[in-house]
C-alpha cells in the first residue's frame, strides 16, 4: 500500500462517506443536506408575471423574482396555451437580452430622478423669478439668440442636473403651451415606436399629444421595417404568419433574416421543422447564425437579391407556365393576382411601353368609380369587369359585389394574338430590353394581360446560360455571385415542393434584403416567386417578413386610445421619415436631380426636380401629410368665422404656403419633441450628426455643414427613460421612468397569437413613474397652464387621402381640411376618460366600423364613471389597469362581438360568407392575460384566421372566402400602375442595384458598411447591460473580412475608424473568415457612450452606427390616392433605408482617449 | 453489480442558435456576485474556436483528467500526495487572463458628468484592479469565429483537413456545464474531501465548509468547471441547480434554453464496473465501454436496485437513456479524459460544402433533398475529436440517423406514405416535439425521506 492510499483511507474517516473501492471517488449519502448556501441562494418572496417592452418581437412571458422586495433575476413561463398535439409548443419564449434585463433595475445607469440641463434650468429659473409666469419666462428663454444658443449648446455634454418632478413638468408644459400658442400645435412632436411590446405606454403618451394637436411621428417606415412592398402587392400594412406556422412548411428560405438572432425565442421552430422533412435555404451576404441549420447556404452579394430572386422568378415561369401549364398554379394566379388583368400599351416611338389598367371606364361604363375597377378578357374573348375592384369597394352600387367570384375563366395570355415590341427598362446596365409581348384591340386600345408582361420582363424563352438577357440564371451569376445552376435547381425544388403540397413554401425575408433604398424591389421579386407558386394564405406558406414588431394585436382599441379618437378627429399622424429629412436638412446635402433613379424610359417628370420638391408635391396631392401643415398657426385658421374657406383662400391667394415648401423657415420648424420608449439618437436616427447639429444645434462630427441651413431647430426635447441613452444625453429634460418590472401594460406579437401582462414586481423604485402616470402628471400641469393662455380654440387640420377609407380613390385632387375643437384647458381631464365619439362615431378598422355601445356600458361599470368635469358620465381611465381593459374591451381579436360585427359588415360588402370565423362569446379581459397569455380570436382587423385548430397564416381569410385584397384590382399585384412607378421603372418586379454612392455623392469610401441586428442587444436595449457586454467584446466592433483585414493592416480587436461624407465611427475590429470580402458589418445601434473614445478624424467623440448613414427619399414610397398606394400610418410612407452605405476604415492609433 | 442512479444531461447541438441564454440565466442565478464575476458554471463556446478558458482542452498543457499508467487510472496531473506535497504551488491552473479579467463601466458618467466639452462616455474597468483597461478577452471572446479559431486545440488535431475559408466556414455552438462525471477526477485531486459525488442522483458537488481553496480541484477537472472563488477562497461548481432538481424542477439552464434542445434523466448505472470502463486501453473505446455500463431500466438488474419506484418509472421514461442508448444519437464529450462525462451532446448537421453542391453532387432528384453526409461542412473528424476521442464511425452513424429521420418526415410530411418505421418515429417525437414533460423527466429527491 503506498503513502498516498494509506493517507486516503485515513481520511475516510474523517468523513461519513462512501469512498468508491478503488478510491476514484467520494460517494456521499445524505448529500442533499448539503450546501445551505446554494438552497439559500434559490428562494424567494414571490414570483410575478411580467415580459419585456422592447421591439423585438419577442413577447416572451417572463417569471420575475422578488426577495426582500429587491428583484433577483428571471425566468421564462414555459404555460403558453397548446398549438396542437401533434407539433412543439411555444415555450420557453426568451433570449439572452431579455435573461438579463433585472440588471438595468438597480444599475448605475439607472434613470432614478428627474433631470434637466443645467444652463437651461438656470435661465428658466431667472426668468420665472423676472417674469412671474412660466410660459413667458420659456419664451423669455428661447426666444433670445444668446440664451438659445447657450442652451442648445450644451446639449450632449453633460451638465445634466437634478430637479423636481413638478419643475420638470412645468418646464415641459410651459414649453408646449408657448409652441401652441406662438407657433402651432403641430410643431409638437411625439416619438414613441411599436405600440405593440407596450400599448398604454405607447397610446398614454400618443393620446396627450394627439389631444393638443400635435403630431405623432410614424417609426415602422423609418425604421425602413415597413417592407413597402407589402401595401404595394397585397394592400396591406404587413401581416405575416406566426411562427409555429414555419412548422407547416416543406421548404424554407431565411433570406437576409438571421433567424436564431433577430427571433431567438422562435427558432427552435426553424431547427425542430426540419425534423420533419423541411428543407431549408439560407440566403446571406455573409456566414451567419442561421447559416448553420441550412441545407445549402448561398452567400450573395449585399443588395443584390433582387437579381437572385428574378432569376428564380424565370425558372419558375419558364418551367411552371410557359413551358407546363401547373394548374394549381394557374388556377390560384387567376383567382387570386392580378396576371390576368389588362394593361394599355402606350405609343413609344416604333414600340410600346406598359401603360395603365384597363378600366371599366374605357370600356364606357357610366358606372360610379367606373375608373377604379379593372377589366379582364374572358376565355371566349370578351372583356369583363369581374368584381372586387376598389371601384365596388366603397360604392352604393358596389355592396355585395366587392367579392373574388369570377364569373368565368379568365385568360391569362394572349398568345395567338397580335405581337407588340414593347419596351422594358433595365437599371443593371443597358437602359432599356425591347421583348415581344402579345395584345389585343380592347375599346379601341392596345392591350395585354400583366401575364404577358410578366413573361416579358422576366425575359422567359432566353437561354438559362445566356448572360445577356436580364433574368437569366447566368444573367445573376456575376451580380450575386451565386452560381447559375444552384438559382436553378432551388427555383425547380421550391416550385415543386409547393405543386406537391399546394402552397407550402416559405420565404421569411428580414432586415438584410428590406432595408435598402430598392428594399421594395427586393422584395416584390420575392413576392413574385410565392404568388406564382400559390403560396400566400396557405398554412406553411408564403412570405414571413420579421422585421419590427408591427402586430399591435387588439389594434382597434390601440388606435382608438393612441389617436384619442373618442375625442376628436382626426388626428395628426405624420409620415417620419419625411419629417426628419426635412426638418434635419439631410435634404440640403442631395446634391443631385430627382430624375437621376428614374427609368430609362421615363418620361421626365422628375426631371430638374430635387427629391424635397416631390415631397412638397406629395403634401399638395394630399398623398402624404406633413407637420408642420402650413407656414402659420392652424389656430389662426380656425379663428376665422369659416375655417375651411379661409384656409383655402388663402392658400388660393397665396398668402398661405405649405411648410413643406421652406421647412428651414423658423415658422416651419418643430419646436418641442418628446420621445418616450425610444433611444432615437441613439438608434434609429439616419443621418445621426445631421440630427445633431440642424434640429438640436449640438456639436457633431459633420465635416463641412451647409452653412445656409439653420443650427438648432428644437426649443426642448425630452425623454422618457429608465437608462441612460444617447437620447437622454442630449435631451433637456430627462423623465426617470419604471422599467417594465414595475407597471402594468400589454403586450403581443406577429410571432405568436396571445396577448399577455406586464405586472409590477415591485413599484417604480426612487423617484421614478410609469410612462402612464408621467404623461398624466404632465398633462395636468399642461391643462393648469393652457386654461388662461389657450383656452378653447379652433385647429385646422390637413388630411391626406387615408388607405382604407373612400379618399383611398382620391388621385390628385388635394389634402382635405378637418376642423377640431380643443379645450386646451380639460386636456388632463379628457386624457383620464374615455370620450364619447368611441361608440358615437364607432371605431374604423381597415374598412370596417365597430360600435362598441355595450362595451361603453361595461367599461362604465368595470372601471367606474367620470363624477365631474367635461368628461361627466364617462368611463374612468385614470389607470393604466383600466386603460389595458378598455383596449381589450374595443378590440375584435379580444372581444369576439366586435369582430362578429365588423365581420357582418365585410358580409354585406362582399356577398360572401364568413360564418364560422368569429367567435361572438370569445371575450379576454386584462385579468386573463395577467394569468397566462391567452389566445386572440379572429378579427377583420387581420388578414388570417384565428383557432385552436390551425395556425395564423397571413390572407387565408381572403383565400378561403373570396374577400378581397384592399388593392386597385382586389388581387395580389405583381403590376403597379402608378406614373410615378411608371416613371420610376417600377411597374413590374425588377432589379435594381445598389445605389452608387461614388455617382450621387462622390464618396470615396468602398467597403459596403451594413448594420445588422445585433446578438447582444435590441436595438440600442442590452447593448449596455454589463451581462451582453460581457459575452460581447465589450463596445462598439466592426466585423471585418480576413482579405480586408490584412490589406488595411487591421489584427483582431485592434482599434478602427469608418469615415465617410456623414460622419466617423470608432470601434474595434473583429477579424473574422465567416465574413466575406468587400463588406463590413457594424451591428445596429452600439450607443456612443459605451466605450467611445475620442475619434482621430475630427478629435470629437465617435459616432453611433447611423453616423456614417443619411436618408434618401425614394419618390414611389410618396405615391397617395391611388388605391393600395394611399397614405396609413405607417402603412406606406418612405423608408428610412440605411443598407447602400458605404465607408472608408483604417487602423487607427491604437493610444484612445476618452 | 450495484446499479447506482444519476440524472443526466443531453444536449442537442443540431438545434442549438447560440444563444445563450443558458448562460445568462445560471449566471442570474448563482453567479453574479462578487468573487465570481468570472465564472459561467454555464458559458457556450463556438466551435472552432479557443473556449472558456482558453484552450482548455490542450491537455498536454493543463494536465486535467485521468492518464491510464501500468498501474491503473491516474489523475494527469499526478495524484493525492502529489497535490499534498505542492499545494502551496500549483502552477497548473488557467490564470484570470486565460478566464478572462471581469470588468465594467464608469456608467456613473452619463449621469453625472459636468457640462464639458464632448459626450459623456462610460469607459471600461477591470473589477479585479479597479484599473481602466482596454478589453481584450472573455468567456465568449470568438463567438461565432470572431477572431482567429486556429488555436483551438481540437482544430489542431486536424488541421490537415481544415482550411480556414470563407467558402468552407463553418461554425457550430457548444454549451457546456459541469459534466458530472461517473469518474470525477476532480473529487480525486481534493486533497481535503471537499468535492463528492452525491450517492443519490450523482450529482458532483463542492462542500463549501469542507473545502480549503487548495484549487486542486481546478487543475485535475479536465473541462475546466470548477472555479475558484476569489472573495471567499472556495472552490464552486456548477450544482445542476440540485435545489431545483431535488423537487422535480429542471436546472435553469435547461428550462430556459429557448433552443429546446436540453433533455434531463435518469441513467443507471453499473458503479462496480466504473473504473473498468474508464480504464480500456483504447481511447476509441470509450464510448462503447460507458455505453455498456448503463444498466437497461427495463431489465430485470434494473428492477433489483434498490430504487424507489417512482425512480424506476422515471428510468423507464427516460429521454436522456433513449438519446444515448437506445438510438445512439448522443456522444460523451472527450471520453479520452477518462472521466466518463455524463452530459451527452447529439452532433450537428451542418449545410452542404459549396463546392459540391455547385458540381451537382447531391443531385437534381427533387424526391432528395437532403445531403450526404459526407459532403456537410463540418468535417466528422472534427466532431469526433470532440466526441469520440477521434473515431468517426459513431459520429457518422448518429448524423446518418438525423437524415434518415428526416429523410422519412418529408416523405411523411408530403402524403407518400413510407413503410413505417417506429424507431425513426420515436426519435422524431423525441428531438421535434418533445414536450417539457418529455424533456424533462425528473423524480423528485428521496435522500431525505
Amino acid at each position: 500500500m503506498t503513502a498516498e492510499e494509506i493517507l486516503l483511507k485515513t481520511g475516510r474517516f474523517l468523513r461519513r462517506s462512501t469512498t468508491s473501492g478503488d478510491l476514484r471517488t467520494l460517494f456521499l449519502k445524505g448529500g442533499t443536506e448539503g450546501d445551505a448556501f446554494y438552497r439559500d441562494r434559490w428562494s424567494h418572496d414571490k414570483v410575478v408575471r411580467s415580459t419585456h417592452g422592447v421591439n423585438c418581437t419577442g413577447s416572451c412571458s417572463w417569471k420575475v423574482y422578488v426577495k426582500d422586495g429587491i428583484i433577483t433575476w428571471e425566468t421564462q413561463e414555459t404555460d403558453y396555451p397548446s398549438v396542437g398535439p401533434d407539433r412543439p409548443e411555444y415555450e420557453p419564449r426568451g433570449c439572452p437580452r431579455g435573461a438579463a434585463f433585472s440588471w438595468y433595475t438597480y444599475s448605475p445607469t439607472r434613470v432614478r430622478y428627474p433631470y434637466a440641463r443645467g444652463v437651461l434650468v438656470e435661465m428658466y429659473a431667472e426668468a420665472k423669478q423676472r417674469l412671474g409666469d412660466p410660459v413667458a419666462a420659456w419664451a423669455d428663454v428661447t426666444t433670445n439668440p444668446e440664451k438659445r444658443e447657450k442652451y442648445q449648446q450644451a446639449r450632449g455634454r453633460g451638465g445634466l442636473v437634478r430637479v423636481s418632478w413638478e419643475l420638470a413638468t412645468e418646464m415641459i408644459a410651459a414649453a408646449h403651451v408657448h409652441t401652441i400658442k406662438t407657433y402651432g400645435p403641430d410643431r409638437v412632436a411625439g416619438f414613441s415606436p411599436i405600440p405593440a411590446m407596450s400599448m398604454v405606454s405607447h397610446a398614454t403618451g400618443a393620446r396627450f399629444v394627439s389631444l393638443i394637436g400635435g403630431a405623432m411621428l410614424s417609426f415602422y417606415d423609418w425604421y425602413a421595417d415597413l417592407p413597402v412592398a407589402s401595401p404595394q402587392v397585397f394592400g396591406d400594412q404587413t401581416d405575416v404568419p406566426e411562427s409555429a406556422d414555419w412548422w407547416d412548411a416543406a421548404y424554407l428560405m431565411m433570406w437576409g433574416s438571421n433567424v436564431p438572432v433577430t427571433r431567438t425565442p422562435d427558432a427552435h421552430w426553424m431547427a425542430e421543422a426540419r425534423y420533419r422533412g423541411q428543407k431549408v435555404v439560407v440566403v446571406s451576404p455573409d456566414y451567419n447564425d442561421a447559416a448553420k441549420f441550412a441545407d445549402e447556404f448561398l452567400s450573395v452579394r449585399p443588395g443584390t437579391d433582387g437579381a437572385l430572386a428574378m432569376a428564380m422568378g424565370h425558372v419558375i415561369l419558364r418551367e411552371f407556365f410557359a413551358e407546363r401549364e401547373t394548374p394549381y398554379f394557374t388556377d390560384y394566379v387567376k383567382r387570386f393576382t392580378d396576371l390576368p388583368f389588362l394593361v394599355t400599351l402606350e405609343r413609344r416611338g416604333e414600340a410600346y411601353v406598359p401603360g395603365r389598367f384597363l378600366t371599366a371606364q374605357d370600356l364606357g361604363s357610366q358606372e360610379e368609380a367606373a375608373g377604379w375597377k379593372t377589366v379582364l378578357l374572358s376565355e371566349a374573348g370578351e372583356p369583363v369587369v369581374p368584381n372586387g375592384s376598389a371601384g365596388f369597394r366603397w360604392t352604393d352600387s358596389g355592396v355585395g359585389r366587392w367579392n373574388l367570384n369570377l364569373d368565368t375563366s379568365p385568360k391569362l395570355t394572349l398568345r395567338g394574338g397580335e405581337e407588340a415590341r414593347v419596351l422594358l427598362p433595365r437599371f443593371d446596365g443597358g437602359g432599356s430590353v425591347a421583348r415581344s409581348v402579345p395584345t389585343r384591340q380592347v375599346a379601341g386600345r392596345t392591350v395585354t394581360t400583366v401575364y404577358d408582361l410578366l413573361l416579358a420582363q422576366y425575359g422567359v424563352g432566353s437561354a438559362y446560360d445566356d448572360p445577356a438577357e436580364p433574368c437569366t440564371p447566368a444573367w445573376q451569376e456575376p451580380i450575386t455571385g451565386v452560381p447559375a445552376d444552384r438559382v436553378v435547381k432551388i427555383a425547380r425544388e421550391f416550385a415543386r415542393t409547393a405543386e406537391e403540397t399546394r402552397g407550402r413554401c416559405m420565404i421569411i425575408m428580414g432586415a438584410g434584403t428590406t432595408q435598402w433604398f430598392h428594399g421594395d424591389t427586393i422584395y416584390r421579386a420575392f413576392l413574385s416567386l410565392l404568388l406564382l407558386t400559390g403560396c400566400q394564405g396557405r398554412n406553411g406558406g408564403g412570405w414571413a417578413h420579421y422585421v419590427g414588431q408591427e402586430k399591435c394585436r387588439p389594434l382597434a382599441g390601440w388606435q382608438l386610445m393612441a389617436g384619442a379618437l373618442d375625442w376628436a378627429r382626426p388626428p395628426r399622424q405624420v409620415p417620419g421619415t419625411v419629417f426628419w429629412y426635412l426638418h434635419t436638412d439631410q435634404w440640403r446635402y442631395d446634391h443631385f436631380d430627382a430624375a437621376e433613379l428614374a427609368s430609362p424610359l421615363a418620361r421626365g417628370d422628375f426631371r430638374g426636380r430635387h427629391p424635397a420638391d416631390l415631397v412638397a408635391e406629395s403634401v399638395r396631392n394630399g398623398w402624404m401629410p406633413m407637420a408642420p401643415a402650413f407656414d402659420r398657426n392652424p389656430l389662426d385658421l380656425g379663428d376665422a368665422e369659416d375655417p375651411v374657406a379661409h384656409t383655402r383662400a388663402e392658400l388660393a391667394a397665396g398668402r398661405l404656403r405649405l411648410a413643406a415648401d421652406d421647412p428651414d423657415d423658423p415658422r416651419n420648424w418643430p419646436r418641442v419633441l418628446t420621445l418616450w420608449r425610444s433611444n432615437l439618437l441613439g438608434s434609429s436616427a439616419k443621418g445621426n450628426e445631421y440630427f445633431l447639429h440642424h434640429l438640436l444645434g449640438a456639436q457633431s462630427n459633420l465635416e463641412s455643414p451647409d452653412p445656409a441651413a439653420p443650427k438648432g431647430k428644437l426649443d426642448l426635447l425630452v425623454t422618457l427613460d429608465f437608462r441612460m441613452t444617447s437620447s437622454t444625453v442630449f435631451s433637456d429634460v430627462v423623465l426617470p421612468a419604471a422599467t417594465w418590472y414595475e407597471k402594468y401594460d400589454l403586450n403581443s406579437t406577429d410571432m405568436h397569437p396571445f396577448v399577455h401582462a406586464f405586472n409590477p414586481a415591485i413599484n417604480p423604485p426612487w423617484e421614478t413613474r410609469t410612462d402612464f402616470a408621467a404623461f398624466h402628471a404632465i398633462a395636468r400641469t399642461f391643462s393648469d397652464l393652457a386654461k388662461n393662455h389657450l383656452g378653447v380654440r379652433r385647429d385646422v387640420v390637413a388630411v391626406a387621402h387615408q388607405h382604407d377609407t373612400p379618399t383611398e380613390l382620391g388621385g390628385r385632387t388635394g389634402f382635405g381640411l378637418k376642423v377640431v375643437e380643443r379645450d386646451y384647458g380639460a386636456t388632463a381631464e379628457k386624457l383620464a376618460a374615455l370620450g364619447p365619439l368611441t361608440e358615437k362615431l364607432g371605431i374604423p378598422v381597415k374598412g370596417v366600423t365597430f360600435l362598441p355601445d355595450e362595451e361603453v356600458t361595461w367599461l362604465g361599470q368595470r372601471c367606474g364613471l367620470v363624477p365631474r368635469g367635461v368628461a361627466k358620465g364617462r368611463p374612468e381611465l385614470d389607470t393604466a389597469a383600466k386603460a389595458c381593459e378598455t383596449i381589450l374591451a374595443l378590440s375584435g381579436v379580444s372581444n369576439g362581438r366586435l369582430a362578429a360585427q365588423g365581420f357582418r359588415q365585410l358580409a354585406e360588402r362582399t356577398g360572401a360568407s364568413f360564418d364560422g370565423i368569429a367567435h361572438e362569446d370569445h371575450r379576454i379581459v386584462f385579468g386573463d392575460t395577467q394569468a397566462r397569455p391567452v389566445h386572440v380570436a379572429a378579427s377583420p382587423e387581420w388578414s388570417g384566421k384565428e383557432s385552436h385548430h390551425r395556425r395564423y397564416s397571413p390572407f387565408t381569410i381572403n383565400v378561403e372566402h373570396g374577400k378581397p385584397w384592399h388593392t386597385l384590382t382586389g388581387r395580389m399585384h405583381f403590376f403597379l400602375d402608378h406614373d410615378w412607378m411608371r416613371e420610376y421603372g417600377e411597374a413590374l418586379p425588377i432589379y435594381r442595384p445598389p445605389l452608387d454612392l461614388a455617382a450621387l455623392y462622390g464618396e470615396s469610401g468602398t467597403l459596403r458598411y451594413l448594420t445588422p441586428h445585433s446578438k447582444w442587444s435590441i436595438h440600442s436595449e442590452y447593448q449596455d447591460n454589463l451581462l451582453m457586454l460581457s459575452l460581447s467584446r465589450g463596445g462598439p466592433t466592426i466585423w471585418i473580412s480576413v482579405e480586408d483585414a490584412t490589406d488595411l493592416g487591421i489584427a483582431d480587436n485592434d482599434w478602427v475608424e469608418a469615415v465617410n461624407r456623414n460622419g466617423v465611427v470608432v470601434a474595434r475590429a473583429i477579424v473574422s473568415h465567416r465574413m466575406p470580402k468587400g463588406t463590413v458589418y457594424m451591428y445596429h445601434a452600439q450607443d456612443r457612450l459605451i466605450d467611445v473614445p475620442k475619434s482621430e478624424a475630427t478629435g470629437r467623440r465617435g459616432g453611433i452606427h447611423n453616423a456614417l448613414t443619411r436618408v434618401l427619399i425614394k419618390p414611389t414610397h410618396l405615391i397617395g390616392g391611388h388605391a393600395q398606394l394611399s397614405y396609413g400610418f405607417n402603412y406606406l410612407g418612405p423608408t428610412g433605408n440605411q443598407r447602400d452605405e458605404i465607408t472608408a476604415i483604417r487602423r487607427r492609433s491604437q493610444e484612445v482617449r476618452y | 453489480m450495484r446499479p447506482m442512479a444519476q440524472i443526466a444531461m443531453v444536449m442537442n447541438l443540431d438545434k442549438c442558435i447560440g444563444c445563450h441564454t443558458c448562460s445568462v440565466t445560471c449566471k442570474q442565478t448563482w453567479t453574479n456576485r462578487p468573487g465570481v464575476e468570472y465564472v459561467w458554471f454555464n458559458n457556450v463556446e463556438t466551435r472552432p474556436g479557443q473556449g472558456y478558458p482558453r484552450r482548455y482542452e490542450d491537455q498536454e498543457r493543463w494536465r486535467g483528467g485521468w492518464k491510464l499508467t501500468r498501474t491503473g487510472l491516474k489523475p494527469r496531473a499526478g495524484g493525492r500526495l502529489r497535490k499534498l506535497l505542492t499545494i502551496f504551488a500549483n502552477p497548473l491552473m488557467p490564470s484570470i487572463q486565460d478566464y478572462y479579467e471581469p470588468w465594467t463601466y464608469d456608467y456613473e458618467n452619463l449621469t453625472d458628468a459636468p457640462l464639458s466639452d464632448d459626450v459623456p462616455v462610460a469607459p471600461p474597468r477591470s473589477l479585479i484592479s479597479g484599473e481602466p483597461v482596454k478589453i481584450g478577452w472573455s468567456a465568449n471572446w470568438d463567438d461565432n469565429l470572431g477572431g482567429d479559431p486556429s488555436p483551438d486545440p481540437v482544430l489542431r488535431k486536424v488541421s490537415d483537413q481544415v482550411t480556414q475559408a470563407f467558402e468552407q466556414a463553418y461554425m457550430f455552438y457548444l454549451p457546456r456545464i459541469c459534466e458530472h462525471c461517473l469518474n470525477p477526477s476532480c473529487v480525486a485531486s481534493c486533497p481535503s474531501g471537499a468535492l463528492y459525488k452525491r450517492a443519490e442522483d450523482g450529482i458532483v458537488l463542492v462542500d463549501q465548509d469542507r473545502c480549503r481553496g487548495w484549487r486542486m480541484c481546478v487543475t485535475g477537472c479536465p473541462y475546466k468547471k470548477v472555479y475558484f472563488n476569489h472573495k471567499t477562497g472556495k472552490a464552486e461548481k456548477c450544482t445542476f441547480c440540485y435545489p431545483r432538481v431535488e423537487v422535480g424542477l429542471p436546472t435553469v439552464c435547461s428550462e430556459t434554453c429557448v433552443g429546446r434542445l436540453r433533455y434531463l434523466g435518469v441513467l443507471l448505472y453499473d458503479a462496480d464496473r466504473v473504473t473498468e470502463a474508464a480504464s480500456v486501453p483504447d481511447e476509441h473505446d470509450l464510448y462503447e465501454a460507458q455505453l455498456d455500463l448503463f444498466i437497461d431500466p427495463h431489465s430485470p438488474e434494473a428492477e433489483s436496485a434498490g430504487l424507489p419506484a417512482d425512480w424506476l418509472e422515471a428510468a423507464r421514461r427516460s429521454p436522456v437513456y433513449d438519446l444515448i442508448k437506445r438510438h445512439r444519437v448522443a456522444l460523451p464529450l472527450h471520453p479520452e479524459y477518462r472521466t466518463l462525462p455524463m452530459v451527452w451532446y447529439v452532433p450537428p448537421l451542418s449545410p452542404v460544402v459549396d463546392a459540391l453542391s455547385t458540381t451537382g453532387h447531391d443531385g437534381e432528384d427533387a424526391g432528395n433533398l437532403f445531403a450526404a453526409i459526407e459532403s456537410l461542412r463540418i468535417p466528422v473528424g472534427y466532431l469526433a475529436e470532440l466526441f469520440t476521442a477521434g473515431d468517426p464511425a459513431p459520429v457518422t452513424f448518429a448524423l446518418r440517423r438525423l437524415a434518415e429521420m428526416r429523410s422519412y418526415m418529408r416523405a411523411v410530411n408530403l402524403g407518400e406514405r413510407p413503410p413505417e418505421d417506429p424507431e425513426l418515429d420515436a426519435l422524431y417525437r423525441l428531438l421535434a416535439l418533445a414536450r417539457y414533460e418529455d424533456r424533462y423527466v425528473i423524480p423528485t429527491a428521496y435522500g431525505n425521506v
